[in-house]
Order: structure tokens, then sequence, then C-alpha cells
């Protein structure tokens, strides 16, 4: 029997417009061929542009943007249907392959009520009568996990949880029976908590229903848990290719050993020592609201170590970093700085205050300025802290610029010349410019690739070596607190529940949420997923 | 990168405009109000467009006539920027009850239509340049203050604003260094329709009798000078009505122009 899908020598061109310069052809996938049989699952895997999310709408014979299929073949049920007439791709869409998007609060109609939405596609292609489509939805909300099936139809986009509206896009995605449906990171939006679940949903939902299904992912460790095959792709070229579990325990490239491997700093947790930031008794909440989002906040972070505060979304991280800086001033409790107390409010902070505390953001794209080159984002702090001018100024800045490992060529670009990681290094060098004592880093790794988040990592973990600078480390992903944490401070709705040296809170026995939260913390093998879900139905069993 | 051939036209246009503006009193055959001729005669040799309605040229006049009413809208229009942005921005950065009082202020002038407010004022204040520039600069700023409040408000969110106050700068670099730049882009091309339509109110004002007084020539003027002679199938009237219409329009093909270059390039470099 032919496959399902079955891509053969793809080639998918775009023309790029560089200002300023004549427009050009870019091929953005080159010479792929794959093919999935009915029933099973493709991992695509690989970095940002890598080309993954534009071969999974290949799938579909979709360019987003301008995009152009221009070479191979793409055979679905045994016909090509690269050059497919567009009626021919329309009865097709929705009906033999569906599309599933990374962020379903974004492709959801917040006008309309869901059932409406996820029985559209089946209706308009004429599939099933209202009622049956209906009866199917419900029966699709109950295998996704949703919860009361037979009402959550009824209801709005905006009146259930991230991960509930995930599993509503599965479920339209599901409804038409398609052959075929296309994952594009479903899960990444997500907070690990959430992800679990979702995970765990998709996959049974794909098992019941025998659908085949592209999954496309940055995180091997996800695509693990779900797919047959894994494709592994970079800069739009095959890197790698087979079944997952040759990929994930016996890699034959480089490129893919490194994406296996990618989370395995070790960094051992440096001594007691002490702290250079004290947080006492904190309580704060935003004007004009009466709930409060940090309450009754007590930690320490140790000169030249790193604390990491993690959670999941809402649990109050970064409002604790607005705390720290003087942005949301406290309503009670006291925050020490290197000996000083620290005034609540940023104004009446004095300037050492303000240099010695600096902050790196999660965007680097929104946290420089676009009009500013490198050399002023860089050299601004030199000239307002240290009041350094010209050539002292620019030697300066090269010399910061070397320490992030940038050298030369840098100091008189813009940052939309820059990847992504050297933005966020340039980010790294205008705080280190302050000769701070402490780095407040808000996610600082979460929205790069997985390689160049690790390169930051190390990176940060030299730099603190060299300058003995304090982090205090905000994030979600606690593979990152594994690399790089000295303490641990655990949230939860603005509470810390554990708090304590690395080994402390990551050694059992565990309080509740501590357990779901490193417990959903995806691991890179296989079967990983069966087995939490298990261990986790015993104890509830148990209890 | 290629320019379009509409904003291509539109520069041009504007660049000859702007060169009869500097240059009028070179240019212009005749001058200013030199009766040279007969009552509103056709075009000829020695008078390219006509005479008006007591016999001078009109081709002069208009070239002596742009030279003001582009001057007084542009004076007008860079008065209402200066003022509207720099408040704009103000508001936007130090929000609470300045940005209420600017707020309520312009929603208050701009509740009354703006030719209702200048004719009023117009009536009581000595009518010269100054005035004028002043009134209409004025009135145009609360169009220019909500444009550049709301494009502050965008980007006084951005982290690296946040960056700045954390840094314990001072609000005249977080206006100037850190917003001005990014919010430059949107302004620019406000400010070309802003000076067209500052071109149409000191037109409609001196219509009205109310905008630039004799012996000082405008289109608006010229305009209501002749309107009696299209009765008579004199286009006296219609040659600096078509004079507004023609820089309306360039100025516009280069704003748009201006417009869709950085729209593009939202986030990037930009010119």
């Amino acid at each position: 029997m032919p496959d399902l899908l079955d891509i053969r020598n793809l080639r998918i061109e775009a023309t790029s417009y560089p200002p300023g310069e004549a427009p050009r052809d870019v091929v953005l996938v080159d010479d792929v061929s794959v093919s999935v049989a009915k029933g099973k699952v493709l991992g695509l895997i690989g970095e940002s542009g890598a080309g993954k999310s534009t071969i999974g709408l290949s799938a579909m014979a979709y360019g987003r943007g301008g995009v152009r299929l221009t070479g191979g073949e793409i055979l679905l049920n045994g016909r090509n249907i690269r050059l497919a007439d567009p009626a021919a791709l329309r009865a097709l869409r929705g009906r033999e392959v569906t599309y599933v998007a990374q962020s379903a609060a974004a492709a959801f109609n917040p006008a309309k009520r869901l059932m409406e939405q996820v029985i559209e596609t089946s209706l308009t292609h004429g599939l099933m009568s209202r009622a049956d489509a209906e009866k199917r939805a419900v029966m699709l909300f109950g295998k996704l996990g949703l919860p009361n099936p037979e009402t959550f139809g009824t209801r709005y986009p905006h009146q259930v949880s991230g991960g509930q509206l995930q599993r509503a896009m599965t479920a339209m995605a599901l409804c038409p029976k398609p052959d075929l449906v296309i994952f594009d990171e479903p899960t990444t939006a997500l907070d690990v908590t959430t992800q679990i679940d979702v995970l765990a949903a998709i996959k049974e939902a794909i098992h019941d229903t025998g659908v085949a299904a592209l999954y496309i992912t940055h995180d091997l460790a996800v695509v693990a848990q779900v797919a047959d095959d894994i494709l592994v792709l970079r800069h739009g070229k095959k890197v790698e290719y087979g079944p997952t579990a040759q990929i994930i325990t016996d890699p034959h490239q480089d490129y893919t050993r490194a994406l296996v491997s990618v989370r395995s700093i070790d960094h051992v947790e440096k001594p007691e020592a002490p702290p250079v930031l004290s947080i006492q008794n904190v309580t704060a909440r935003y004007r004009g609201t009466n709930f409060d989002v940090l309450k009754n906040v007590t930690v320490d972070l140790p000169a030249g170590q790193t604390l990491a505060v993690v959670g999941e979304s809402g649990s109050g991280k970064s409002t604790l970093a607005r705390a720290i800086t003087g942005l949301l001033p406290p309503s009670q409790g006291r925050i020490t700085f290197a000996g000083r107390e620290l005034s609540r409010d940023l104004q009446s902070r004095s300037r050492d205050d303000l240099r010695e505390l600096q902050m790196i953001y999660q965007m680097a794209d929104t946290a420089m300025n676009p009009r500013q080159t490198v050399g002023t984002i860089i050299g601004r702090p030199l000239e307002f802290y240290f009041g350094m001018t010209g050539d002292e100024k620019r030697i300066r800045v090269q010399e910061l610029l070397d320490e992030i490992e940038m050298g030369k060529g840098y100091i008189d670009r813009y940052p939309a010349e820059l990847s992504g990681g050297q933005k966020q290094r340039v980010c790294i060098a205008r705080a280190l410019a302050a000769k701070p004592k402490l780095i407040i880093c808000d996610e600082v790794t979460s929205a790069l690739d997985p390689l160049v988040a690790d390169g930051i990592l190390k990176l940060l973990l030299n730099l603190q070596a060299q300058e003995h600078v304090a982090y205090l480390f905000i994030t979600h992903d606690l593979a990152t607190v594994k690399a790089i944490a000295d303490r641990i401070a655990v949230m939860y709705r603005g509470q810390v529940v554990r708090y304590g040296s690395k080994t402390d809170v990551l050694t059992p026995p565990f309080d509740d949420y501590t357990d779901l939260l490193l417990s959903s913390v995806p691991e890179m093998q296989l079967g990983w997923l069966e087995q939490v879900l298990a261990h986790r139905k015993m104890e509830s069993a148990g209890n | 990168m290629k320019m379009p051939l509409s904003a291509l036209i539109g520069l041009v246009l504007t660049g000859i405009f702007l060169f009869c503006a500097v240059f009028a009193q070179l240019i212009a055959p005749y001058p200013l109000d030199a009766v040279t001729g007969g009552v509103w005669e056709g075009p000829s040799e020695a008078h390219w467009l006509g005479t008006d309605t007591i016999g001078r040229d009109i081709l002069s006049r208009l070239i002596h006539g742009g030279q003001i009413t582009i001057f007084v809208a542009l004076a007008s229009s860079l008065i209402s920027f200066g003022l509207g942005s720099f408040l704009g921005f103000l508001a936007a950065v130090r929000g609470g009850w300045i940005d209420q009082g600017l707020s309520r202020l312009v929603d208050l002038m701009m509740a009354i239509p703006s030719l209702i407010i200048a004719l009023v004022v117009l009536s009581v204040l000595p009518i010269n340049l100054t005035v004028l520039i002043l009134v209409m600069g004025l009135l145009d700023s609360t169009r220019v203050f909500r444009l550049s409040r709301a494009v502050a408000m965008d980007i006084a969110v951005m982290d690296y604003v946040e960056a700045a106050k954390l840094r314990g700068e001072g609000q005249s670099w977080i206006i100037f260094r850190e917003i001005l730049p990014n919010a430059l882009s949107p302004l620019v091309a406000e400010f070309g329709l802003r000076f067209i339509f500052a071109v149409l109110f000191i037109s409609t004002l001196s219509f009205l009798g109310l905008g630039i007084q004799p012996p000082l020539a405008d289109w608006g003027g010229m305009v209501k000078e002749n309107k009696d002679g299209l009765i008579y199938g004199k286009s006296a009237a219609l040659m600096p009505a078509l004079a507004i219409a023609l820089l309306a329009i360039s100025v516009n093909l280069v704003a748009d122009w201006i417009l869709s270059r950085t729209t593009s390039l939202k986030g990037g470099r930009g010119a």
C-alpha cells in the first residue's frame, strides 16, 4: 500500500527583499524527501528558520506569504498536489488534511462559540449533518479530556484556559475525519504542567482515531513522546531522518547529537555565602486591584551566585522582578541590596542602586531600541554611569563585545542586523557595562532555539565566574534551572512554595506542586510520557 | 529600494512648487500687483495664464501667492508638530494627571470645529501673518497631539524604554532619544498630510476674507477675487484652485510613499 503522504525531493523558494538591494530568490527547503504512512506520526524538528513549518504546510500544498513550492512531488493519497488548482486544494484542505496552529488564542474567532468553530469545516465540506458533527465534536471533547464535553462547545474562546483552547483546536482538526493532521508547535506556548496534559490528549486522540500526523516542534524531548519517525532539519535541508528510537539513542549526525545532549550543562552549586539581595516578606499588588500578586515572599540571593525563580505563567515570577527593580513598589516588606535597604520606588533610588542592579529581558528584540547601534546601546550605560566618552568609551564597548564572544565588526550594526542569540548577547553586554552586582534575567533563554540558549547559559556562567555577579534567574524551564542555579525558589500563585539550595529543592520528598512541576518536564527518552501518566494514575488511585 | 512612479511624480511636482516659492521674486514675469493687461484676458504670449479681475498677470500672482501660501502652511505645520508632538510624547511618558489634563484640553478644543474657532479668534485679533500662523499652528497641534500620544504610548511600553527608566535616564533622554527616533516615520508622513490641510485651511480663511490681506496675495484670496469671472465663463478663478489641488496631490503622493516605506520597515532601521 502506498504511503498516505509521500514528499519527494521537495524544493521551496521565496523572494526576499533586502533593504537597499535587488530582490532575490532564496531557497527555503532543498531536496527534502519524507513519507508518512496511515496512522503514523512524523516529527519535524529543527531550530527557527529550519523550514519545518514550511514543509508542514506544504503537505496541504500551502505556501505562507509568497512562498512557492517550486520542485519535487507532494503525493497525498497517491495524487501529486503540488500544482493542484485552487478548487482541488479547497476540496482537500479541511477534508483530507487539517492544521493545528501554535497559538490557539490567536487562531480562534473570539466572537463565536467554540462549537460553531469546531464543526465549521465539517459543515462547509458537507461531510456530515450539523447534529452528527456536534455529536462527533462532543465525543472528541471527551476524548481530549476537556471538562463537561456536552456543554464545553457553548463557551467562548476567552472562557477557557490556554491548554483547553489548544485541545479544542485539536478537536477542530480531528472533527472532519481527516487522513492527516499537521500539528505546528501545539504545546510550545503552554506551561510545562499544561503541556503534558495536552500532549497526552493529542497522543491518545491520534491513536484512537487512527489519523496520521505531522508534528512540528523545536523540542526533541516533546516530539520523542509522540512521533514514530523523526526528520531533523537545518537551514531547509535534511540532517537526519529515522525512527524515533534511533534518533534519540543513536544519532548519526553531529547536529542531532548536539540537539540530544543540549540540556546537559553540569553546574555544581556553590557553598553558602552572605546575601547580596535579601527579600523579606514582600507583598505587592497592581494599582487599582485588590489582589496580592506577591504574598509574603522571602528569599535570599548570595553574592556571585544564581537564584532561580521557577513557576508557571501567572505565578508572580516577573512581578517579583518588578518589585525588586522598583517598577512596582511593594505594599509591604523590605528589600535589602548590597547592605543597603532599597527604597520602594524607582524615582527615589540612588544612581549606584540603579547601576548595581541590572536587568535582561526575555525578548531581546524589544529590549533594544531599533534605531540605536550596538555601540550606542552598550555605550550609553558607560557614558551615563561612568562619564566615558569618545575613544575611551569605544574601546570599552569593544572589550565588552569581546567578553560576550562577538568580536569586531558589530559595534556599528543595528539590532535588526543581528541574530536572535546575538541580540541577547548585546543585552547581556549592556547589563555588564554598568558593572552590576546583580542581574535580573527574566526568561532570557525562553525565546531562543535550544542550541543558542545553551550558548547563552554557558556565557552567563562564564561571566559569573569572571565578574562575580549574582543572577536572579526567572524561568519556567526546569532544565535551565538545573543547568545554572545555586539556589531555587519555586513560586505558585504569588507565594514561594519551596526554597533552598538546588540539591535540597530537587531532592524528594516534594510538596505536591513541585512534584507536579518536576515530573512534567519532558525527558529525552522513549515512553517517558506513559511512565509519568501511569505514575500519576497510581498515585491518585492510592489517595 | 526602488521608488514607485507615483512617488517620483509627487517628488518632482513638490520640488517645482517649493522652487517657485523660494525664488518667486526672480521667476515671476511681473511684479505682484502690476496691472499689465485688460480685465480677464485669456492666455496669451505675454500672459501665459491670462489676467485677473483688474488686469494683473495670473501666473505672476500664482507664483507670489504660492510663496505666501506655502510659507504660512509650512510655518504653522512646524509649530503644530513641535508643540503637538512634544506634548503628546510627554503625556504618553508621564501619564497620570498630566496626560489627563492635556488630553481633556485637546478633546475640548477638538469638540469645536476648528474653522469656527479660527473665525472667532481672527475676528477679534488683528490679522497679520504671525497671528495667522500661530492660530493655525495651535489649532492643528491638537491633531498632532493625538497621533503622537498614540504612537508614543505604543513605544513607551517597550522593554527598551523600561530599560532606560531603570538606568535612571531623565525625561528628555527618554522622549528625544528613545521615543522620537521610533515615532519619526509616522510623524513625517503625517506632516505631509497636515501640511496639505494647512494649505486648504489658509486658503479657506483667505477666501472668506479673514486670511491673507491685500496687497499680499495667496491662492485662496485669488479664488475669491476672481470668482465672479466664473459667471462670464472666465477661467481665472480656476487657476489658483488648480494649483491648490496639484500641490495637495503631489505632497500626498510623497507622504503615501514615506508611510508605505516606513510601515514595511517597522522595527527595522528605516530611513
